[in-house]
């Protein structure tokens, strides 16, 4: 459906986009994440054809989109851009949602139809005569969903269709957008920081930061198993313990810290300098040291512990820092208190080992 | 302080009486202005637009250029236009000095820059975002130019009112091109500089009332519709809930 190639784009010397390769297939939802200034936008501008890349190619259906403003307008129409900010015309809310079928010579009782079906889907019926300008944050990026689907692209583009809503908000679109894919056969290409929208929204994912494709995989491929450092502190792994491999054997390697080893699965040969990840939902603890299979026991102090919604964030302090997360039942069932020595366990299979 | 009270009464009734000098004159200023307004809306909004969406070296300077020209006296456009159309004149071949036509082509220039001017800042006013949402969802560059005009359209429309204001008031050019001919160029301004020297001072009251009166209705026209703007504008920075 869409391919991009070797895409760079620079705005004078800032180089935003490095190198960009991507493939999105028919119906497919892509997601790239990245913090805020990674280049997200960009790409999708470019993917939009509303900037031409320094350098590279995008393919459409196989197609290079080349430089004539024809060519680009054809292709142009067979696809609809949603902005982080969306940008309403000064006019009703059915007639916002009506432009992109007006330029395309749809009126009528058609076009009439097409709009009333679209304002349903979004939730905003009984809305059209109103000043467009006049609605809140949600209802605004409602009608630019809406003005979007309209015009039944067959690539979609999502900027961080949430980034400035509220938490209601967010939700309310996030099942809007989930609906919209599901009823229909478009593919969307969406952008998000928010690691957890992509994991519910994408079937495939790419991590921009800096301006280059660190990753792509599904979902829980991109949090369980992150290829680097970055990548790792972006999806949240909060344990990332440098060491270097003292040991393997059998595929079980030994990382050896200052004063530590953990044991963990890897085909990093002896010598290697390396992270071990581990999640903190991965780390169980204990009052005692109790006989268990997972091969990583250590004893430390607790440093903190940050209560927030059901779960309780656990700092310790092991010889070397160790986050775990575990329900606030179960901290208060351990009656855990700052300063107490506790038993944190987590399995050799738990540990995710990244070159350094 | 008499002779100006009973011309003061006078004038009241040339105008309630329907007097046939009065409103012919006034109806022909009213051709030849809005004649000239509407000609040079159809030629600077496009011009100002084409200037606007178009990056060329100059560009900067274009736009000061045709700001000073706001206040281009009136009476050198006037002698500009003299000397291109009068009959040794390169434009001469067409005849029309003293007539109709050519104080319309002279308002033309005269209120030229102040729509085109005037255009570029409505449009400066419209967010990029709005052109880029139209091009997103398909438009082309005409389509999107359009919505953007459309978005300006209550300070364009400002911008070809204070034009017509400038077109009804001039004095100089209408009297240096027209010739100030009875019953065929003479208009409400040129009318009340002959009559005022020739003592006819009731009939010139007459016409300088109907002139304030036709300037007011314009400026009251144009600042209901910057209201209207401001309104909008106001309504879309309240707070959201």
């Amino acid at each position: 459906m869409l391919k991009v190639e070797r895409l760079h784009h620079s705005y004078g010397k800032a180089q935003i986009l490095k190198n960009i390769d991507l493939g999105v297939e028919r119906g497919e939802v892509f997601v790239t994440i990245g913090p805020t200034g990674s280049g997200k936008t960009t790409l999708l501008r470019l993917v939009g054809l509303l900037e031409r890349p320094t350098s590279g190619s995008i393919y459409f259906e196989g197609h290079m989109v080349d430089n004539s403003e024809r060519h680009r307008l054809e292709i142009r129409r067979r696809l609809a851009m949603v902005s982080q900010k969306p940008a309403v015309f000064n006019a009703s809310v059915f007639d916002n949602v009506a432009y992109g079928l007006r330029i395309r010579k749809e009126n009528g009782a058609s076009l009439r139809d097409k709009v009333m079906n679209a304002l349903e889907t979004v939730g905003l019926s009984g809305y059209e005569r109103r000043d467009a300008r006049t609605l809140s944050g949600g209802e605004t990026q409602r009608v630019a969903l809406a003005r979007a689907m309209v015009i039944k692209p067959e690539l979609l583009l999502l900027d961080e269709p949430t980034a400035n809503l509220d938490p209601v908000s967010t939700s309310h679109i996030e099942n809007l957008i989930t609906d919209i894919i599901r009823k229909s056969d478009m593919t969307v290409l969406m952008s998000t920081h928010d690691m957890f929208q992509g994991q519910r929204l994408a079937h495939r994912m790419g991590v921009l930061i800096g301006g280059e494709i660190l990753q792509t995989g599904d979902p829980r491929e991109i949090f369980s198993l992150p290829q680097s450092k970055k990548i790792a502190e972006f999806v949240g792994v909060e344990n990332m313990l440098g060491g270097v491999i003292a040991a393997s054997k059998e595929g079980i390697v030994d990382i050896k810290m200052d004063g530590a080893v953990v044991e963990a699965i890897s085909n990093l040969g002896v010598g290697e300098q390396v992270y071990a990840c581990i999640r903190p939902e991965e780390i169980t603890l204990a009052r005692a040291k109790e006989p268990t299979s997972a091969r990583n026991i250590f004893n430390g102090e607790i440093i903190r512990i940050v209560l927030f919604g059901p779960l309780a964030r656990v700092e310790m302090d092991c010889g070397f820092p160790l986050v775990a997360l575990i329900t606030k039942r179960s901290a208060e069932e351990m009656n855990l208190q700052t300063g107490n020595r506790i038993y944190a366990s987590f399995k050799a299979t738990g540990v995710h080992v990244i070159k350094k | 302080m008499h002779y100006i009270a009973d011309a003061f009464v006078l004038a009241l009734k040339l105008i309630f009486t329907g007097d046939a000098e009065v409103y012919g004159i006034t109806a022909r200023t009213l051709e030849i202005s809005i004649s000239s307004t509407l000609i040079s809306a159809l030629l600077f909004v496009p011009l100002g637009c084409l200037i606007y969406f178009n990056n060329f070296r100059g560009k900067k300077g274009l736009i000061s250029f045709i700001q000073t020209c706001y206040s281009l006296p009136t009476v050198f456009v006037g002698l500009l236009v003299f000397l291109a159309f009068s009959r040794a004149g390169p434009l001469g071949v067409f005849g029309i000095m003293f007539t109709p036509q050519v104080m319309v082509i002279g308002q033309v220039v005269l209120v030229g820059p102040i729509v085109t001017g005037l255009a570029i800042s409505a449009l400066s006013g419209v967010s990029p975002a709005i052109r880029e949402t139209a091009i997103s969802l398909g438009a082309s560059r005409f389509q999107s130019v359009w919505a953007v005009l459309k978005e300006a359209r209550f300070a364009v429309l400002t911008a070809v009112m204070v034009g017509f204001g400038r077109a009804i008031s001039e004095v100089g050019l209408a009297l240096m091109v027209g010739g100030n001919i009875r019953g065929y160029t003479r208009v409400l301004t040129t009318a009340i500089s002959l009559e005022t020297g020739k003592g006819e001072v009731a009939l010139s009251l007459a016409l300088g009332f109907i002139l304030v009166a036709l300037a007011l209705i314009v400026t009251v026209l144009a600042n209901r519709f910057l209201r209207v703007k401001e309104a909008d504008v106001a309504q879309s920075r309240a707070p959201t809930s």
